[in-house]
């Protein structure tokens, strides 16, 4: 039994990673995201200096030279070293997020969609409520009035971003119930804890993972965006806090183009780079998108 | 049936605004401590802000009574004093709404024509080059953060090339010659902006004309159309297009959401004193009884919207049944 089972595990993943393959995009996306994964875990192992620490009054706002590779900033901090740091908190804060995300969404539909009735309307309108509500200035909100942690601006995020997954991953349910294994393994006696766990979450994750990954992108933008507008974690540094004291201190004006392009570089490669994985992976998984 | 199902909207719509203000009771009520703790500890909350906040925070009295003094202040329109204009806080928002609306109009105007026009031309053209240019166009703008297009372009036309103003509505201190005079000069200053903003929202729209336009292309009635010897152009003008173009309602209404969070940061970005502009002084200066305004006005905004954009789809879209 097993080894048929492990069999045909084995041949799913070949198929995946086949149709996978062929999708330009997709490649493209895991290669910049692989890149970045890689600094962000080694890089600061090389730091050429303190990202935080302060240089001497002579040393601010160098452009790119000898000793920093990619300049200082407004106060002396070496650019380069920021750069390898905030990789960290902006694919941290992109993939705890989402984890929120995507647990309270798929919870929150999997419920509605199984029990139906009472709970699936009240769940549905709570959902709706938060389609509806304005996404930025909710966040906005939440994050001045939480107080700016690196933590907060993860809660936020999470706890406002799965709304769309509920959606999907309700419909998803409501359908799969209604099909005959579900039928025939609840004759046998399974009850709905089993059935839930065992057969209808197996079956919804492939779509909860497209969307999530299209999720993770967001929540990363978000994160620079609250940066940038004066939400940040002052502790850390951070893509979005980097763009922040650039415009704070007028480095477009100054023209210290190194100061304020590397940050914004960095955000639009990973940013794009899990756009174009949750487009491949909804390309791949979506069977309306076949038809075309 | 039809009146049956646009009854039910507005009834869903006023509850939902109903749980934006029992929400946003809450939301500004749940600092850490004394609710009044945070707002007091704000120096730029004057004597007379705390004491009117106070009021309408109806300390004192029961936790179900200080919930009716909050939706009896909302509904006569008192939000508090701005901690930082130390004036009504609807007063301050009042003069904000025009040049945001200006601002957000035109660039959805030239986002949506823009934008559907590249989708169109991207779904005819599937596979070739002209549809990988625009789907990378679009993805890459999608990807980007609205503020720093906003900065990019300010360094290349305003700094570079001095050809627009970095910042405001107006050239300030200007004495003008003529009304003419002065509308060149606003055009000038909106430029930017509206470009910035339209920028990021044309992918959004070339992406969702083409999907939608994708989808319409295999029905059945298309092959019927094509069956009959109409020439592609004729199919693509008058079968395909319109009805492609009927969810792009119902995504404008959902984006408007998107459009106010691209305006807080284009408006930052270019000192334009609109709402969003006025969103992040309060943030920043934590001015509570502002924030809350305007939190407010936007959700019920977008609320709106998305009503009327429901309702409209209903009378255009026979499919749609109560």
């Amino acid at each position: 039994m097993n080894t048929i089972k492990q069999e045909m595990r084995k041949k799913r993943i070949e198929t995946f990673w086949k149709s996978f393959r062929s999708s330009s995009m997709g490649m493209i996306g895991a290669v910049i995201l692989i890149f970045f994964i890689v600094i962000s875990i080694f890089g600061p192992l090389f730091f050429p200096f303190n990202p935080l620490e302060f240089g001497e009054p002579g040393n601010v706002l160098q452009p790119p030279g000898d000793s920093h590779l990619l300049g200082t900033d407004n106060l002396g901090r070496d650019i380069f070293s920021n750069l390898l740091a905030g990789g960290r908190v902006s694919l941290m804060v992109g993939l705890l997020a989402t984890v929120i995300s995507m647990f309270l969404g798929t919870a929150i539909g999997v419920v509605s969609g199984f029990i139906g009735s009472k709970t699936d309307m009240i769940l549905m309108r709570l959902t709706d409520f938060f389609l509806v509500l304005p996404w930025l200035p909710l966040v906005l909100v939440l994050a001045a009035i939480l107080g700016t942690s690196i933590w907060n601006i993860i809660l936020v995020i999470g706890l406002t971003s799965w709304a769309g997954t509920a959606r999907v991953v309700r419909s998803q349910t409501l359908s799969l119930k209604e099909r005959p294994f579900i039928e025939r393994i609840r004759s046998i006696g399974a009850d709905d804890t089993t059935i839930i766990i065992r057969h209808i979450l197996p079956n919804v994750f492939p779509l909860v993972f497209a969307n999530t990954i299209l999720i993770t992108a967001v929540a990363i933008l978000s994160e620079t965006t609250l940066s940038f507008l004066g939400l940040g974690d002052t502790t850390r540094s951070s893509w979005g806090m980097m763009l922040h004291y650039a415009f704070q201190s007028g480095a477009a004006s100054s023209g210290a183009y190194w100061f304020f392009l590397p940050p914004g570089i960095c955000v639009v490669l990973v940013v794009l780079a899990f756009t174009f994985l949750g487009y491949a992976f909804d390309e791949m998984m979506n069977p309306k998108l076949k038809r075309r | 049936m039809k009146k049956l199902y646009v009854l039910k909207k507005i009834l869903q719509s006023l509850l939902t605004i109903f749980f934006v203000l029992i929400f946003n009771y809450f939301l500004f009520r749940i600092m850490p401590g004394d609710p009044l703790a945070m707002i007091m500890r704000n120096p730029r909350a004057s004597a007379e802000a705390i004491e009117k906040t106070k009021e309408l925070f109806g300390l004192g009295e029961a936790w179900y009574m200080q919930f009716l003094i909050y939706l009896q202040n909302l509904f006569q329109g008192d939000f508090g004093l701005s901690f930082i204009y130390k004036k009504d806080v609807l007063e301050v928002i009042w003069d904000k709404i025009l040049p945001t609306v200006i601002m957000v109009g035109l660039a959805q105007i030239l986002a949506i024509l823009i934008g559907v026009l590249l989708g169109v031309i991207a779904a005819w053209k599937r596979g070739t080059k002209i549809d990988v240019i625009a789907l990378s166009f679009s993805l890459i703008t999608y990807s980007m953060p609205t503020f720093w297009l906003g900065i990019i372009l300010i360094s290349i036309f305003s700094i570079g090339l001095g050809l627009f103003p970095t910042s405001g509505m107006l050239t300030p201190g200007k004495t003008f010659l003529s009304t003419l005079d002065m509308i060149r000069d606003g055009t000038l200053h909106l430029v930017l902006p509206v470009l910035t903003l339209s920028l990021v929202l044309i992918g959004e729209y070339a992406l969702t004309m083409r999907n939608t336009l994708l989808d319409v292309l295999t029905e059945d009635y298309m092959t019927t159309v094509r069956a009959k010897g109409f020439d592609d152009n004729y199919i693509l003008k008058k079968h395909a297009v319109p009805n492609a173009m009927l969810p792009m309602i119902t995504i404008i209404a959902i984006n408007l959401g998107l459009t106010i969070g691209g305006a807080i940061q284009v408006e930052t970005i270019f000192s334009w004193p609109g709402l969003g502009r006025l969103m992040y002084e309060a943030l920043n200066g934590r001015d509570y009884p502002l924030l809350q305004g305007i939190f407010l006005l936007i959700t019920i905004s977008v609320i709106l919207a998305n009503l009327i954009a429901d309702i409209t789809y209903s009378y255009l879209d026979p499919r749609v049944k109560s």
